[in-house]
């Protein structure tokens, strides 16, 4: 998959930050090595959410607050919160994660992804302080039990897609993480990095062409 | 008519930079409704934000440095044992009703709820409350009229719930998005069959060519 990455990165030359990006990939391409070399296998997020839910388990929440506790702050503190804020938010998520532990569907989103939309939620309720339009819910068939094969498919998918992400040209990764995180248009990006609107779009998009080439 | 409003396949989709956008929760409200409300009806863009989001979670991932207070999980634990903050919503799926379920939310159960407002030419639009950043609107355009010629200062999404109609040469039927920016001029028509009803988001006041519509533009808080 890296070399994947590698080629595809020396041979399509439409960009212009392309004359850097080999180097900019093979630096995060060493560091994604380096973390591979000492692989911390990462616990089943899954299972522990699946023990909150049927056993009301709070050694198993425990461990997940240990983990995604400090990720959730972080992410709203990168959005504009302050410490204080973002403490208080971030309790308020993790309380949520307890209480919604039946609505998680392993065969739908990663752990990471779905704590990830209760956070943003929170964000848009504590932050911006507007209503959320959420989609219509998938009613799947009756007592459908989630297949095992199917959350294990898409945990490895979603690890893709980190290591996805950490190889790409820094420059892309941080104009994802822009979109993500701040709370700025792209327009306001524009201003504030002094790029033009159309060279941000293009090289959003092209780090998005780079995650599904990677995810291929 | 009516098999093509059920059986329809969906030819125009969100872009990427709005499923971001509704994913990163930055989108103002106006435009998040039409997302939803697409999103739906399309179980491809569906998909196309469930990847968007796991986007998300894999660069919250990356955000370990915040560490939470000593006894932030004491804390929670006495918050969670003060029961849930909001009740637990329900799951809320297709009523067999012109409106998905977020539009629901903001304009009532169905059309027979919308109190509309004349636009002219047969055109009625019903503008829905959401926060200032952006405005939204349903909009009925009786079969076969044109919609008054109009160009954006912004953007604009419409999103068709009933009916179809054209813009030059492509057509627009249920769960179809149309995207126009600022450059663009469009003077959609809708089909003959039944009136087509649309949903309508745009964070400027959109700018029609007819003197009377300018004119009337302030007063109608188009």
């Amino acid at each position: 998959m890296l070399t994947g990455t590698l080629d595809h990165d020396t041979t399509d030359a439409r960009l212009p930050d392309r004359a850097q990006a080999p180097n900019r990939v093979r630096a995060g391409t060493g560091a994604y090595q380096t973390t591979m070399d000492h692989p911390t296998p990462d616990p089943d997020w899954a299972a522990h959410l699946g023990r909150v839910h049927s056993q009301r388990d709070q050694s198993a929440f425990a461990a997940l607050f240990a983990h995604f506790a400090p990720r959730v702050k972080g992410f709203l503190i990168r959005s504009g919160a302050s410490d204080t804020l973002a403490e208080e938010c971030t309790q308020e998520v993790m309380a949520t994660v307890w209480h919604k532990a039946h609505l998680f569907d392993g065969t739908r989103a990663g752990v990471s992804t779905w704590i990830f939309t209760i956070a943003r939620n929170k964000r848009i309720d504590a932050l911006r302080k507007q209503r959320r339009p959420e989609p219509e819910d998938v009613i799947w068939g009756p007592e459908e039990q989630p297949d095992q094969t199917d959350v294990l498919a898409l945990q490895q998918e979603t690890e893709k897609l980190g290591q996805a992400l950490a190889s790409l040209p820094e420059k892309q990764r941080l104009l994802i993480e822009r979109a993500y995180f701040a709370d700025l248009s792209h327009s306001e990006i524009a201003e504030e990095t002094g790029l033009p609107l159309g060279t941000i779009k293009s090289r959003i998009r092209l780090a998005l062409e780079r995650l599904r080439h990677a995810m291929q | 008519m009516k098999d093509d409003k059920k059986m329809g396949q969906i030819n125009h989709h969100l872009t990427d930079q709005l499923l971001i956008g509704y994913a990163a929760g930055t989108l103002p409200e106006a435009f998040g409704l039409v997302v939803a409300t697409h999103v739906s009806l399309c179980d491809e863009c569906r998909a196309r934000l469930g990847g968007f989001e796991a986007v998300g979670g894999c660069l919250m991932d990356e955000c370990a440095d915040s560490a939470v207070g000593s006894d932030a999980l004491q804390a929670t634990l006495a918050l969670i044992a003060r029961g849930p903050q909001e009740p637990v919503k329900l799951p809320r799926n297709g009523a067999d009703t012109v409106f998905p379920a977020p539009l629901r939310d903001y304009a009532g159960s169905d059309l027979s709820a919308i109190n509309w407002r004349r636009l002219g030419g047969g055109v009625r639009h019903a503008r829905l409350a959401t926060s200032d950043a952006a405005t939204v609107r349903l909009l009925h355009i009786p079969a076969g009229t044109r919609l008054p010629d109009h160009g954006h200062r912004g953007n604009e999404m419409t999103l068709v719930l009933q009916g179809a109609f054209r813009d030059e040469t492509v057509r627009f039927a249920r769960g179809d998005i149309e995207i126009a920016d600022q450059n663009m001029h469009h003077t959609p028509v809708a089909e003959q069959g039944e009136a087509c009803i649309c949903l309508a988001a745009t964070d400027a006041p959109l700018k029609f060519s007819g003197l009377i519509q300018r004119i009337a533009q302030p007063f109608l808080r188009i």
